[in-house]
């Protein structure tokens, strides 16, 4: 179990730091660094086991039906990243409670940092590539969090976005790559696929899974030309870079390389590919880092070139070059991320990072310039420091490439090339910030940093030393089994160690330290040169290009299509669905059917001729809006007149109390609106929406026709619902039973979508500023304002329409009525009473307040389907049984009555909401409307007087 | 009867889309309530029709009307009419805020009558 609290600590602790920083800073920080500790101690409890080879495994089924699990491994190169991971990942709290300003949110900072670590360790430690994917993807997110994290900065926002659409689209495209490779093998967790080498070979999709993936991983570890998202992430404070962009996030693409190696790795296209762009991002970044002036921006395409090197080794494919990979990983991180936090503390103590404002700051800071010092040279690769040692083992590998017609002598001169580069822009690192001619000011008098902020520092530089001075005994356990998981098995004999005797890697080395050297030295005349030659394709340049192309295409096509009348979407709506509709007709031809049809009778005539007669006449008259609301009115009626007719009791009932509350409310709402409507739309327009109008009419009529002259094309479901209504739900209205009972789970939804309307409704008026009841009603208390006829009945009404309601409620289950309707007869009843006394006199009377009532309805039903479960059953199983009641007798009581009831409470809930708010809005309009109107003469008069 | 039922459903239609391209929210919403019948008797009618019978299980009672649709189109009304005074405090709102009920995305053309 343990091993997944070594992922599920630092993100379900995320929430921690956040809620104590509002009381202590310190705390927020003891939290951070406590959960970190506490995830690698669990983490290096099984080191033991993982050095004697062993691989421990936990999973547990997420989606089993397409074979995802959530299940991790610990094996040695998840145990090697995890480490780094959580080992930095301490080091880097440490630093930042120093770093960061005492202003700052660092609750928010932790926070963030905890999420990106449970993501990162949460991709090394996957067995699963679908979960390794979502993980992948929370990185990218937690990285956006934390570049953005100044998002006060310009930078800040600009660095965040971009690194998030570059590794964001490299993350889908890993994504399909995964589903892909998982395609292939069948299985999804990473332990089959890894043994599965065959049957990717044999796979034609085999390249195009690898494309995709390395995609994924190039965007991740910015290899060229996906590296221009690097620097911009520089934004970020400084801790987040030498913790995301140095040591952890940008190797996950190298790590992935490494995860898939024994499956693809030695075959052509891997050698091309990965070997390729390592090669080539390894040199150009080089190259590039020369000129930065920008510290951090130095670092940043440092990192770019290192990690070329890494994907350069792991692209020659051999287990030793793998091994050389693993090993420049481990020392790469030490000392990239001592620097980072160096050129963090240069720029915390002197206020700049600008070399070219920087110099002579040994003097200053001893220290942490002898820290720097270390650290360079260990990047440059000299001996006898760490650096040096992966660096001889990448120059002795390059000489085993063997690419296709290349001469055999290519790669490595490229390779110590790079070598020399990178001890060029280390000179020029660490000389340019601490020696040469100090500025006569800075922004900051430079001093000695905090420990807190030297200490981490201090440690790293210590590692760089140790495992320079004695690889085999510190580095090389660690080496070698991660080394055997990457290549998946075991590995030749090997032993790290500083000297390697006289060899052609050693004059590699010395002709780029030489030369590297000579090149800093008469930096003047490159610098003239690059500047006059450079040809400036700036990739960040094009990358801006395509994303304003983007932009602005989009803006078009959407500024095109929405312009923000109802009237254009909804005729392109229609005139859609019609041409959708139609096209059927046309292609298969129109026909009715063979069924034969029901006699016609007197009633369906009458209700059909006064349905067209009220209908059209709403249309008609629309403009006069009372005169259309009352012809709608009795559409309402006739439509409940036919389901009456038509066999539907239930139905009936439902939309006659339905009609009832609608045309109260369309009443009151029409009194806050304008009581006409001017005719506006040009004739044209008006004979245009006659024929879509006509068109969609026409369309439905001739599709119900075909369906109502058909059988049945299949067995419906109903028959089962009426064999099992009584047998199964204890019910004889078939309706109802099906509502509570057979597809009680639709019906929940629904209740919650009423609820959530009302709520809605709620919010739209309440947002606008009303008090609970505002004053303006007060005026309505006199009693002699209510209509006496309206308010005489309305008071006798109210107790008899709540006992039909009671009736109506108790009978649902077998006979027409039920939730539904009865709740609608008890909002009638009580709606009536707005109606004639007015919504201050009711609501002073009608104490209750709906939220609670509505709540409560969804609470019940819910509560009633999760009963079931304690019998063993699925959500909404209802319950029935005969109970004999002295006096009364048996009877059926079922489960679903108490489901039905929350139905009730959300209908009366939802109407009475609806109302009693809407009611509120009354006087405030009126004076709000006087208030404009005064601001609109006064605006009127206002030129005049300035004519005059 | 079927033709009958059918032209009903169509000349609800018809009229539901005419008032829903109107220029002003009131006469949308009236469309949209006609529609809400159309789309009701549609889904009530792929039932089939049947005259006389009530979905109640009786003894010695053999034909029943389709119930399913019946249960559908009986939380479809109660949505329909949360929809519908959603839709009208929303016209509302907006005739306040805006000072204007048009629909045509210009409110700068208040009182623009013909």
């Amino acid at each position: 179990m343990s091993l997944i609290l070594i992922v599920l600590l630092p993100l379900v602790g995320m929430a921690i730091p956040p809620l104590l920083a509002r009381t202590n800073r310190n705390l927020a920080f003891a939290s951070a660094a406590g959960l970190a500790s506490t995830s690698l101690v669990l983490l290096l409890s099984r080191s033991t086991a993982v050095f004697a080879g062993e691989v421990e495994r936990w999973s547990v089924a997420w989606i089993p039906s397409i074979g995802w699990n959530l299940s991790f491994m610990v094996d040695g190169l998840g145990f090697m990243f995890a480490f780094l991971i959580l080992g930095i990942g301490v080091l880097i709290i440490i630093y930042a409670r120093s770093y960061l300003p005492e202003s700052d949110n660092t609750g928010r900072f932790y926070c963030y940092l905890l999420l990106f670590m449970g993501s990162m360790v949460g991709v090394v430690l996957s067995d699963n590539v679908l979960t390794m994917v979502v993980f992948w993807e929370l990185t990218s997110l937690s990285s956006f969090l934390l570049i953005g994290y100044w998002s006060h900065t310009v930078e800040g926002r600009q660095g965040a976005r971009m690194a998030l659409v570059v590794t964001g689209m490299g993350g889908l495209a890993l994504l399909a790559g995964a589903l892909l490779l998982g395609n292939i093998v069948g299985s999804y967790e990473l332990s089959t696929i890894l043994q599965s080498r065959a049957l990717v070979d044999a796979s034609p999709l085999a390249s195009t899974a690898l494309l995709l993936i390395l995609l994924g991983a190039f965007t991740k570890s910015a290899q060229f030309p996906f590296h221009f998202w690097l620097p911009h992430a520089m934004a970020a404070p400084t801790p987040v870079s030498a913790y995301l962009h140095s040591a952890t996030m940008v190797k996950l693409g190298v790590f992935l390389m490494a995860r898939i190696f024994p499956v693809f790795a030695g075959s052509e296209m891997w050698l091309f590919l990965v070997g390729g762009t390592g090669l080539a991002t390894m040199a150009l970044a080089a190259y590039w880092t020369i000129f930065k002036d920008d510290l951090k921006a130095l670092l940043a395409y440092s990192t770019i070139s290192h990690l070329g090197l890494m994907t350069f080794l792991f692209g020659i494919g051999t287990p030793m070059a793998a091994v050389a990979a693993v090993f420049h990983i481990l020392n790469h991180c030490a000392f990239k991320a001592a620097l980072f936090m160096t050129a963090g503390i240069v720029d915390h103590e002197a206020g700049t990072r600008d070399l070219r404002k920087l110099g002579g700051l040994y003097g200053l800071m001893p220290i942490t310039g002898t820290l720097a010092l270390i650290g360079a040279a260990a990047m440059a690769g000299l001996p006898p420091l760490n650096g040096f040692i992966s660096k001889e083992m990448m120059l002795e590998e390059s000489l085993h490439v063997h690419a296709g017609s290349l001469p055999g002598w290519v790669v490595p001169a490229i390779v110590t090339l790079a070598a020399l580069l990178s001890v060029a822009y280390s000179c020029r690192f660490a000389f340019g910030t601490f020696f040469g001619e100090r500025p006569e000011s800075f922004p900051h008098p430079p001093h000695e940093p905090p420990n807190g902020m030297r200490l981490p520092v201090a440690i790293l530089i210590a590692i760089c030393v140790v495992v320079g001075l004695f690889p085999e005994q510190i580095a090389e356990p660690l080496v070698k089994v991660s080394g055997t998981a990457v290549v998946g098995e075991p590995l030749p004999s090997f032993h790290l160690a500083l000297w390697h005797g006289f060899g052609t890697p050693l004059m590699m080395s010395l002709i780029a330290i030489v030369g590297g050297a000579l090149l800093y030295a008469g930096r003047g005349r490159l610098f003239a040169a690059h500047n006059a030659a450079s040809v400036r394709v700036v990739a960040k340049r094009l990358y801006d290009g395509v994303i304003d192309a983007t932009v602005t295409f989009s803006e078009r096509v959407t500024l095109a299509l929405q312009n923000g009348s109802l009237q254009r979407y909804l005729s392109l709506l229609v005139g859609a669905a019609i041409i959708v509709g139609f096209w059927p007709f046309w292609q298969l031809g129109y026909s009715s059917g063979s069924l034969p049809s029901t006699p016609t009778d007197i009633p369906s005539i009458v209700g059909f001729v006064l349905l067209v007669v009220t209908a059209v006449g709403t249309a008609v008259f629309h403009r006069r809006r009372l005169v259309a609301l009352v012809m709608l009115g009795v559409v309402g009626l006739v439509v409940t007149l036919a389901f009456v007719h038509f066999s539907a009791p239930d139905l009936a009932l439902t939309q006659i109390s339905v009609e009832f509350v609608t045309i109260v409310l369309i009443l009151v709402a029409l009194h806050l609106l304008p009581k006409d409507s001017p005719r506006e739309s040009p004739g044209l327009r008006r004979v245009r929406d006659v024929g879509l109008a006509l068109a969609a009419g026409g369309g439905v009529t001739a599709l119900v026709y075909a369906v109502l002259t058909r059988p049945f094309p299949f067995e419906s479901i109903s028959e089962y619902h009426l064999a099992n209504s009584v047998p199964g739900g204890g019910g004889h209205n078939v309706v109802n039973v099906i509502l509570v009972d057979f597809r009680g789970y639709d019906t929940f939804g629904e209740i919650s979508v009423l609820a959530i309307a009302a709520l809605g409704i709620y919010a739209l008026i309440d947002q606008f500023g009303l008090g609970r009841l505002s004053p303006g009603l007060k005026d309505q208390e006199d009693e002699s304002d209510h209509p006496l006829m309206l308010s005489v009945v309305a008071r006798l009404i109210l107790p008899l329409a709540l006992l039909v309601s009671v009736f109506i409620f108790l009978r649902g289950h077998n006979a027409p009525g039920g939730g539904f309707i009865a709740g609608l007869v008890t909002a009638i009843a009580l709606i009536l009473q707005y109606v004639a006394f007015g919504a201050g006199w009711t609501q002073r009377r009608v104490r209750a307040d709906f939220h609670p009532v509505l709540a409560l309805g969804v609470l019940i039903a819910g509560l009633t389907g999760i009963g079931s479960w304690f019998f063993g059953r699925p959500f909404l199983t209802s319950w029935h049984d005969n109970v004999h009641l002295p006096l009364i007798g048996d009877i059926e009581i079922a489960s679903a009555i108490a489901f039905d009831f929350g139905v009730y409470l959300v209908v009366v809930g939802a109407a009475l909401l609806v109302m009693a708010n809407l009611s509120k809005v009354d006087k405030r309009e009126h004076l709000l409307a006087q208030e404009r109107e005064r601001e609109r003469k006064l605006s009127l008069t206002m030129p005049r007087v300035e004519e005059v | 009867m079927e033709l009958l039922f059918a032209a009903t459903i169509g000349i609800l239609v018809s009229t539901g889309v005419y008032l829903m391209l109107r220029g002003r929210t009131f006469p949308v919403v009236l469309g949209l309530a006609l529609i809400s019948y159309a789309v009701n008797f549609f889904v009530f009618v792929m039932g089939r029709l049947d005259v006389g019978h009530a979905p109640i299980i009786r003894v010695g009672v053999d034909q029943y009307p389709d119930p399913l649709p019946q249960a559908l189109v009986l939380t479809a009304i109660v949505i329909g009419f949360a929809m519908t005074a959603f839709v009208l405090v929303l016209a509302v709102r907006a005739n306040i805020e805006l000072g204007t009920d048009h629909v045509d995305g210009m409110p700068q053309r208040e009182g623009r009558d013909e």
